[in-house]
């Protein structure tokens, strides 16, 4: 194999060569070896030494013929561990089973910004795709020097490379362990999904039977010799300051100590429970300052708004809105909610020396690294974080809240501390979606067609501003507001607040021209993918059926994160009861890569997007939460799931995009509307009916 | 304190008033059956106490001592999975699964007492188990999976 370390050196450039040098990796260099493979073996990842554009960055091929593939995206329950290991697998001709992906281990796997904004399958599934289609390549071209023969006669298969004359090699003979530093082929060849067979099937959750088991760790069940458990002391309320603390109590109990480091105070204990009454025997004295309620929060957003900024601004609302007979101005509310995510904020961390691992759950694993470099000043070489699959996110998980807490509570005790918030503490002290007032105005001529929009938002967030409508004079703000209650990312972030109010004007606007909200929508629109979606919904639906007493019907379509959804659906009203009937969403996001999951995303996404349009909300008085509990946080439940249709539209055609976010924005309006068609009643705040309708 | 978990004999040293949930996770390294909640609502942290199931994160241990304690860990016999198990493992229901545990232990505690139950009857005794990630219908499916089994 003497063209061997050709087709291994090519990556190797200098900017690497001495990247290796500095990170202290020992490389003894004689003149026919200059870059030898051997130093490259197993080990030196630990280091992290790989270039993001180098093959062995993302995937190696084990001895054993095990492929591992490193991944800086982190599953918190959108099943991506199954999806990307099913294109690497497709591109690299191998089965599923011999794939291992590591993922979000800032020791193991190369930078990633974080798994948000359903980015994902539009960019990782591509990146991986493309390192899998180029070992695939450089396989071939290794099997090729091997026989002395041309790569067009041998083809990739099974995890061997086989040539035509029959003869095979496995791919982890040819590679012998050794690491592939090669660059990644950006416009290598990739597998059409027509050709597809493991991609684009409904391959079942990977390690499925860890989960139903009890088997899976997450990192709250994570243990390590000498760990001890940390709890942490909480003010009573938003914006209290601490004035003392008498720890003296706590630090009586056998087996607890305090840490005290100004107004951190931490007690660790040898088990959560001992802990946890500890921290009680802390005796505690706050300094309060006067905070917003639920009863004045929309009155505060619109007075304490920042200097707008404009996403959209074009032609002259003002001049049509003088000009139009049909001009409707409405408001709408949005209040705080919380992700919940079922598994709370948790992280272990451990010291060795000056050296930091901590697990914990997190979308940002190397954002949190980052966080810990800042507050501990150590090296980020020195911090490892590690993301074991985690229980769920939403958004929510986007801060290192827990792992810095541990971390520095593992610091002092000089022992291995686990931190794992309660429920209460993850309603008081997560963040919130944010809440948000949202303006709009628009006017409508005599075919139906809207001329004027002008829309302002007050803190929700710019996301979900722009409309797929196509208005010649537009008018679109975002007013930035200090929040007072923590907030931060959600599934679809303001999209949910924005589509909400922008659906929710669409349908008001025909009905205000007495025009059928779908055939106003089609009048409205150009881009061919939304109207698919509504047409679609629309059928599955029997939207012109005939509608039963106290029933109503709603539609609302949005295009978000990559993702188009049409939602239609059936309310009963009765008593003061809104009952959901059921909901038909169609939906489209490229090229399908596992129907079944896509299918759980949709639903989950119309699930809990239903928690928010009907009961969900965070109630707050003085700085305090009020109903910081599952037993007084209502979110969706059995009982709360109606008759659901989805239609997932496949589209071979276009690349495949994300899916965990779009189909939660237009559930809420189509609810709203259909309680508008039951009842006439327009409900313009979210929640819709926290506590019914009244009559 | 003597724990029968599991077909197993435990002997602890823990206080009485020590929530079961932090027993098994803690001392005992059950970690499959999860914290929720804290109060009881969210379901994942099931187990059966001699086949009815209960909420461990409210269960002082001190008052299930003599009882059978059945946890997640203890369904899989020599290998093989509990039927309901398996047919939560075919129809694959689950996102983040961290309410896993609790949803087949639910599942099994309902088809111990009702072998054959309606979908009706399925909501009725699943309405304290939370999916967070809404997986519900999913779940539904698994459960009438399961009657099959």
């Amino acid at each position: 194999m003497e063209k061997e370390h050709e087709l291994f050196e090519t990556g190797l450039t200098r900017r690497r060569f001495f990247h290796l040098m500095g990170s202290g990796v020992a490389v003894v260099l004689t003149a026919s070896d200059l870059f030898a493979l051997t130093i490259f073996n197993a080990g030196d990842k630990e280091n992290n030494i790989y270039a993001d554009d180098e093959i062995a960055a993302w995937i190696h091929i084990n001895p054993n013929g095990i492929i591992t593939v490193y991944t800086g995206k982190v599953e918190v329950g959108q099943n991506i561990r199954t999806s990307l290991s099913q294109v690497v697998a497709e591109e690299l001709r191998v089965s599923l089973n011999t794939i291992e992906m590591i993922m979000g281990d800032t020791s193991l796997t190369p930078y990633d910004r974080g798994t948000y904004g359903s980015l994902t399958t539009p960019n990782m599934s591509p990146q991986l795709r493309k390192a899998a289609a180029s070992l695939r390549e450089t396989l071939i071209e290794m099997a090729a020097a091997f026989w002395k023969t041309s790569t067009s006669s041998l083809k990739a298969r099974d995890g061997k490379v086989i040539h035509s004359n029959g003869k095979s090699i496995t791919y982890s003979e040819l590679t012998k362990g050794k690491k592939i530093l090669k660059p990644v082929n950006d416009k290598v060849t990739l597998t059409s999904p027509d050709q597809w067979k493991v991609a684009g099937q409904s391959i079942p959750k990977i390690n499925g039977r860890d989960f139903i088991t009890g088997k899976h760790m997450y990192t709250s069940d994570l243990k390590v010799p000498g760990m001890l458990y940390g709890k942490i002391m909480r003010a009573p309320s938003y914006g209290a300051t601490l004035i003392s603390a008498d720890t003296s109590k706590a630090k009586s109990i056998a087996g607890i100590t305090v840490v005290e480091e100004k107004d951190f105070i931490g007690v660790i204990g040898p088990d959560s429970q001992t802990a946890e009454t500890a921290l009680w025997e802390i005796n505690a004295q706050w300094k309060t300052t006067p905070q917003p309620s639920n009863n004045t929060i929309f009155s505060y957003l619109k007075e304490n708004a920042q200097a707008a900024r404009s996403e959209s601004n074009f032609g002259s609302v003002e001049k049509i809105f003088n000009e139009s007979k049909d001009v409707l101005t409405q408001t709408f509310f949005i209040d705080y909610i919380a992700h919940v995510p079922l598994e709370p904020r948790a992280a272990l961390a451990q010291w060795e020396g000056n050296n930091l691992t901590v697990w914990t759950g997190t979308q940002r694993p190397f954002a949190v690294q980052e966080q810990l470099e800042q507050l501990f000043g150590i090296p980020k070489n020195n911090i490892r974080v590690i993301m074991p699959d985690t229980g769920s996110g939403y958004g929510g998980k986007h801060t290192g809240d827990a792992a810095l807490e541990a971390a520095r509570l593992a610091k002092a005790a000089g022992k291995p501390v686990k931190v794992v918030w309660t429920r209460e503490e993850e309603f008081k002290w997560a963040y919130f979606r944010p809440a948000g007032v949202i303006e709009v105005k628009s006017a409508v001529n005599n075919e139906g067609i809207i001329t004027a929009w002008e829309f302002h938002n007050y803190n929700s967030g710019p996301a979900g501003l722009r409309i797929p409508y196509e208005v010649e004079n537009q008018k679109i703000e975002f007013h930035p507001v200090e929040s007072p209650l923590r907030q931060g990312s959600y599934r679809a972030l303001a999209g949910v607040a924005n589509v909400f109010a922008r659906e929710c004007q669409i349908n008001d606007l025909a009905n205000l021209r007495k025009i059928d909200p779908v055939t106003f929508r089609l009048k409205n629109l150009k881009d061919d993918r939304l109207k698919n979606v509504l047409e679609a919904t629309v059928q599955a639906f029997g939207w012109s059926k005939v509608k039963p007493k106290d029933r109503g019907y709603g539609i609302a379509c949005a295009y978000e994160k990559g993702g188009y959804i049409a939602t239609a659906v059936e309310v009963e009203v009765s008593a003061g009861e809104v009952k959901i009937v059921s909901i038909v969403a169609a939906f489209e996001c490229g090229k399908i890569i596992n129907p079944r999951h896509l299918k759980s995303q949709v639903v989950g996404c119309l699930l809990q997007g239903l928690g928010g349009a009907m009961f969900e909300a965070i109630e707050f008085k003085d700085g305090k939460i009020i109903n910081p509990s599952m037993a007084n946080y209502r979110v969706p439940r059995f009982k709360d799931v109606p008759a659901i249709d989805i239609v997932l539209l496949d589209r071979p055609d276009i690349a495949s995009t994300g899916a965990g976010e779009a189909p939660i924005v237009t559930i809420a309006p189509a609810i709203r509307q259909a309680i508008f068609d039951a009842t006439n009643k327009k409900l313009n705040q979210l929640p819709l009916v926290p506590n019914g309708l009244k009559v | 304190m003597q724990l029968h978990v599991n077909g197993k004999e435990y002997s602890i040293e823990v206080s009485g008033n020590t929530t079961l949930l932090t027993t098994l996770r803690e001392h005992l390294d059950l970690t499959g059956s999860k914290y929720g909640c804290g109060e009881g609502v969210c379901g994942a942290c099931t187990v059966l106490i001699n086949g009815v199931p209960v909420r461990s994160c409210i269960t002082p241990v001190g008052s299930v001592q003599n009882k059978e304690i059945t946890t997640i860990e203890g369904l899989e016999q020599n290998g093989k999975l509990h039927p309901v198990q398996e047919a939560f493992l075919e129809v694959d229901p689950f996102q983040c699964a961290y309410c896993a545990s609790g949803m087949v232990m639910s599942s099994v505690a309902l088809l111990n007492r009702n072998p054959s139950p309606s979908k009706q009857e399925i909501m009725d005794a699943m309405q304290s188990n939370i999916c967070r990630c809404c997986t519900y219908p999913d779940l539904v499916e698994a459960i009438v999976k399961s009657i099959k089994k």
